[in-house]
């Protein structure tokens, strides 16, 4: 037992405040050993930082800790003064949060900010205040630390800020770092620096880590031990290896089950219906019944209790007094839950016919103004000659990191901001040419869906409304009856009531917004959505129901996507073809097959190694990219990638490579693989 | 000659009234416009304002509906012949204090002049002494006994009298809710006096209360003395302050409105097309805000003034002049204060035409006009909203300091403004004559007090980032 070094008992806490109070954690047992890494895993609006934040007694104004304990080693954290919690916080215990562009002072330079805490919580280390900063500096892989302790947070990357952030934390030599989703605003490879940063930390110091994490990914590569919180309440906790090993909690099955991937293309994903219930309601029986399909009647008039069911193990759920092969017998894993769809590719090879998107030479270029005259300076390349077809009825993901161009391209593509140069074709109309009104009627045939479904809708509009406007500026339904009905079809058609017409978007979930958001785009009946990361503002299980309701129209009416995106799991699940970009350039495209499985481009194949993968054997070796991506407006001579690049030459530095096609589909620009020649 | 007048500043503010009404009823049917109006009434401040600013407000309407009185003598041929001058509604119905004037300054509720002045006795002798005023306390037969017990009287009777009318009014708004909500009287009563209701009756009906007692003690009063006492030609001050309310409400309100358009129009324009169009409404309102303001209204108000005395012929009446004059100051505080507003939008504009839903607007080929009007207005109104209330009350003390430093409203129409700026002289005699100062002073403080309260409780109540902490 003294190798406890955490132990949070019946912790209880309370938000009042509301026209009822809520329970964001409500009687959560959890117990952290020295050194290990103990990840809290569950869906937003689960309580997961809410817990962290009782620990810490870091809750907002309207909340208290209603009951329970927290020990600390010997020390009881609740009972605390808050002088004596003050040392405590940062001090033994660290904590680093999602945010790390809001977390540090704009105003002071990082070397002061940790400094800072070094004062506080080290001061056996005052006489040598300097070097120790410079040491933590080193210690999170910041290079050149000397220099880096006189810049201020704008100087630093996202990436940088979260290592500073996490300096800042060891700045009290923590037993106990608290990691609230600590990569989650981070880009794939910059996360896969952040958490090898954390597991050689780890190593070193010996401190214990809570990670709190709603990727599975990161459970699997990073944690000793996992407990799943729902509504709450934590309904299992296990040693990682077993956890995704044999048959738990049915949400987690259900979780693992909703993740999209290669092997689960042909069918639809399984979904967990409806959402994570309201934290204020009354719970008299299980509170994952309602979503649960292997419910019992027992299972909505009793809370289940906590169940140990192996060495480490235990879980809330009625289903573990059943004996556990009745019960893998019961799940069936591939059972009712993955449904064989229909081959996407007939469907799509029937629907020919249709209009093909063909972008040729794309630049959008940002003009950087300066002086009084406002003089173009320079330019901001953030699309730079990019070229691509979407074929109808097929879907083309386009990946990387933030700040690639992605999103440049999807918005050039429906002129929402017009190109520079090159020229974007559908059908037989030349996009780029066309203005006013002509453009305006051909505005119909593409569409766009957004990342964020709570600004893509006008707060101030009913949803039938939102869902009409198109129809209306398109001339779609000639009388408002007319339009009317249609819009209960298309509500119905996505997966939605046919009364949310009448309501306020404010009073759905992500998910349903991002169906209406569905809805409206195929009111004005598209031929092709720009889907902008329209999952990635969602959790899991709803991002399956979103993925299922994309490719079941896809199915129906031969719709092409151009799927933005930066995760490639998602990617595998659903693309027929992919592009890579890489500061504003396409790298490397092909089949979906061709590219993740054979990557030919250094940074396709950094990128699909920095996933965090849930299937050990799926698992690669990490290329660990060095830096960040640099800016658009001055981009590095010759190949854009070589500054990061692992394998470059001299040569590399010379000039962008020419596309080498390697297949009918599959081209890369790399020098190594189109070998010399390249002017 | 018609009867009923319609001065220039009477049909904008009934257009104003009109309009409100409109918003009103546009807003009743829109949930997220009702909410938080309905936040606003809910709070106790806010009732409380409410109730504060529809006295002034109806003081102010009801000074708005001007008319030519009928002339004393009936008319020889039948019809009633009217006279030129025109009076309100307002002057109608208080005509006791309009008409009961003194000779000069008397302190108030006197009986005397503030003066000294040389009285002739009933034997021939003089006497300088301070005379009996005309009207103020006339019905003592000895001043100095029988003063006390009058105003105690009139007191007790007014305060009496101001008590049974909100019990009137309380009942019937027990009542009305009796009714509304169908359960027994009983039951309501308990609630509302027990402050169990969503909306803070009891809060309202004492501030009614209160008024209502205030406003009939100072009736009473003012029906036998010079409540506040006269002024330098024995006008009553008191009469001045009430007939001052509708010079505030209108320099407050139609000044917005002159503002608005202008504020809404080019603010979100300049955000939203962004480019030349943005680069010319800036440089204007830059410009614009370089002069001081101060300076452009004085010469605004001389060149109205030289047009006014070269064409004297055109004004029936010194109301009517000076009513112009109100609607110039108004047009001209409008045209220096439209920029802050304006700068305001186009900002929430530049970000608000870069959001999901707008793009999402724009990729429907949904045109600019219909973006501005379904997208952009509705989601900066709360904007405009706060910005009206918070003005409000600046621009009553605007008014003021105008008057002051007479470039304000006509010398001859009454404002808090021209009172105070003859307090000037007043307070620099001696003895000093502190009333006119004190009684504008009063009434504007509270106006302007309870606007401001009830523009916090606006603000706080359409702010969306304070919402989210409520």
């Amino acid at each position: 037992m003294n190798r406890t070094l955490l132990r949070v008992e019946q912790l209880t806490t309370v938000l009042e405040g509301g026209t009822r109070p809520l329970h964001p954690v409500d009687g959560v047992d959890l117990e952290i050993r020295r050194g290990e890494t103990f990840a809290l895993l569950g869906e937003s609006g689960c309580g997961k930082s809410m817990t962290a934040l009782s620990i810490m007694r870091l809750l907002p104004p309207v909340g208290r800790v209603a009951g329970g304990n927290v020990w600390l080693g010997e020390s009881n954290l609740l009972d605390l003064p808050e002088t004596a919690m003050r040392l405590e916080r940062g001090g033994r215990v660290g904590m680093i949060f999602q945010e790390p562009m809001t977390s540090l002072n704009p105003v002071l330079n990082i070397g002061e900010q940790i400094a800072e805490s070094v004062r506080l919580h080290d001061p056996g280390s005052l006489p040598r205040l300097r070097q120790r900063v410079t040491e933590l500096l080193q210690a999170v892989g910041i290079p050149d630390p000397a220099r880096r302790a006189g810049e201020y947070p704008h100087q630093l990357s996202g990436g940088m800020k979260q290592r500073v952030m996490i300096a800042i934390a060891l700045a009290g030599r923590p037993e106990l770092l608290i990691a609230d989703e600590p990569t989650t605003a981070l880009d794939v490879t910059i996360q896969a620096q952040v958490l090898g940063l954390l597991k050689s930390l780890q190593q070193q110091t010996g401190m214990a880590i809570l990670l709190i994490t709603h990727d599975l990914g990161i459970v699997a590569e990073m944690a000793d031990r996992v407990a799943v919180m729902y509504a709450g309440q934590i309904v299992e906790t296990a040693p990682v290896a077993e956890f995704f090993g044999r048959d738990g909690h049915p949400y987690s099955r259900k979780l693992f089950d909703s993740l999209p991937g290669q092997e689960k293309r042909a069918a639809r994903l399984a979904v967990i219906r409806g959402s994570v219930p309201s934290l204020a309601s009354d719970f008299p029986g299980c509170r994952f019944a309602e979503r649960c399909d292997r419910v019992m009647a027992r299972c909505r008039g009793e809370a289940p209790g906590w169940r140990v069911t192996g060495p480490g193990r235990g879980m809330r759920c009625h289903l573990a007094e059943t004996p556990w092969e009745a019960a893998v017998e019961l799940s069936g894993r591939a059972g009712p839950g993955i449904a064989p769809a229909a081959p996407d590719v007939a469907t799509a090879q029937s629907d020919r016919h249709g209009e093909q998107l063909s972008v040729e030479g794309l630049r959008v270029h940002f003009p950087i103004r300066q002086g009084v005259l406002r003089r173009t300076v320079g330019h901001v390349r953030a699309v730079d000659g990019v070229s691509f077809e979407i074929p109808p009825g097929r879907t083309l993901a386009l990946v990387g990191e933030s700040g690639c161009g992605k999103t440049t391209v999807g918005k050039g593509v429906l002129q929402l901001i017009r190109p520079s140069e090159g020229s974007v074709r559908f059908g037989a109309d030349e996009l780029t040419r066309l203005t006013g009104a002509a453009l305006r009627r051909r505005r119909s045939l593409l569409q766009i869906i957004f990342q964020d479904p709570f600004s893509s809708m006008n707060p101030r509009m009913l949803v039938g409304d939102i869902i009409a406007e198109g129809m209306r500026a398109q001339g779609v339904g000639e009388t408002p009856a007319g339009r009317r009905e249609r819009v209960r079809q298309l509500l119905t058609q996505v997966g939605l009531d046919a009364g949310a017409a009448e309501r306020y978007p404010h009073e759905f979930s992500g998910g349903q917004r991002q169906r209406i958001c569905v809805a409206r785009a195929l009111a004005v009946q598209p031929r092709l959505i720009v889907c902008d990361e329209p999952t990635s503002a969602l959790d899991v299980s709803v991002q399956a129901q979103i993925l299922n309701l994309l490719g079941d129209l896809q199915r129906e009416l031969g719709l092409s996507y151009l799927f933005i995106t930066h995760n490639l799991s998602v990617v595998a699940y659903l693309a027929h073809e992919v592009a890579v970009m890489y500061l504003g350039r396409i790298v490397e495209r092909g089949t979906v097959e061709e590219v993740l499985q054979a990557p030919r481009h250094p940074y396709t194949r950094a990128l699909l190694s920095a996933v965090p993968v849930v299937d050990p054997e799926g698992r690669r070796e990490v290329i660990r990219l060095e830096g960040d991506m640099p800016s658009p407006s001055d981009p590095p001579t010759g190949c854009h990638f070589h500054p990061r690049c692992p394998e470059a030459e001299p040569a590399c530095a010379g000039s962008y490579p020419r596309v080498t096609r390697l297949s009918a589909t599959h081209c890369v620009s790399c020098l190594r693989v189109g070998g010399a020649g390249a002017d | 000659m018609q009867p009923l007048v319609i001065l220039w500043t009477d049909a904008l503010i009934f257009l104003l009234l009109a309009g409100a009404l409109g918003f009103g009823f546009y807003a009743s049917r829109r949930e997220h416009l009702r909410a938080p109006w309905r936040f606003v009434i809910r709070s106790r401040v806010g009732l409380g304002t409410l109730v504060v600013l529809s006295f002034y407000l109806l003081i102010g309407l009801l000074d708005s509906v001007h008319f030519h009185p009928p002339a004393d003598p009936a008319g020889r041929d039948g019809g009633t012949l009217h006279s030129s001058e025109v009076i309100s509604l307002f002057d109608h119905l208080v005509s006791g204090l309009r008409s009961r004037q003194e000779k000069t300054y008397s302190a108030p509720l006197a009986t005397h002049l503030y003066a000294k002045e040389t009285i002739e006795l009933a034997d021939g002798s003089t006497v300088r002494d301070y005379p009996r005023l005309e009207y103020g306390g006339a019905h003592l037969a000895d001043p100095e006994r029988d003063w006390l017990w009058s105003v105690l009287g009139l007191s007790l009777i007014g305060i009496l009298k101001g008590l049974a009318l909100s019990l009137v009014l309380g009942n019937l708004l027990l009542i009305f809710l009796t009714l509304r909500r169908g359960c027994s009287f009983e039951f309501v009563a308990r609630e509302v006096l027990g402050g169990r209701c969503a909306i803070p009756w009891r809060t309202g009906l004492f501030v009614l209360t209160l008024l209502l007692v205030l406003g009939m003690w100072s009736a009473e009063l003012a029906s036998k003395f010079h409540l506040l006492g006269t002024d330098k030609v024995g006008e009553d001050v008191f009469y001045q302050a009430l007939k001052s309310i509708r010079t505030g409400l209108l320099i407050g309100t139609l000044t917005t409105l002159v503002m608005l358009p202008a504020a809404i129009l080019l603010g979100i324009m300049a955000g939203y097309f962004r480019g030349w169009v943005d680069d010319l409404i800036q440089y204007l309102y830059t410009t614009l805000n370089s002069i001081p303001g101060v300076l452009l209204i004085a010469a605004a108000i001389l060149m109205l003034q030289i047009y006014m005395s070269n064409h004297a012929e055109e004004f029936n009446s010194l109301v009517e002049r000076a009513d112009l004059r109100l609607l110039f100051l108004c047009l001209i505080l409008g045209v220096t204060s439209w920029t802050g507003l304006c700068r305001l939008l186009r900002g929430e504009a530049l970000k608000l035409r870069e959001v999901d839903y707008v793009q999402a607007a724009t990729a429907f080929g949904v045109g600019h006009f219909q973006i501005i009007t379904r997208h952009i207005l509705p989601n900066v109104l709360h904007i405009v909203l706060i910005t009206v209330v918070l003005d409000f009350s600046g621009l009553v003390l605007a008014e003021a300091v105008l008057s002051y430093v007479n470039i304000g409203v006509d010398p001859t129409m009454n404002s808090w403004g021209n009172m105070i700026n003859s307090a000037r002289l007043e307070m620099a005699r001696e003895p000093v004559v502190w009333w006119s100062l004190a009684a504008a002073m009063i009434f504007m403080f509270t106006l302007v007090l309870s606007a401001n309260l009830f523009s916090d409780v606006v603000r706080d109540a359409f702010d969306p980032r304070l919402r989210s902490s409520r």
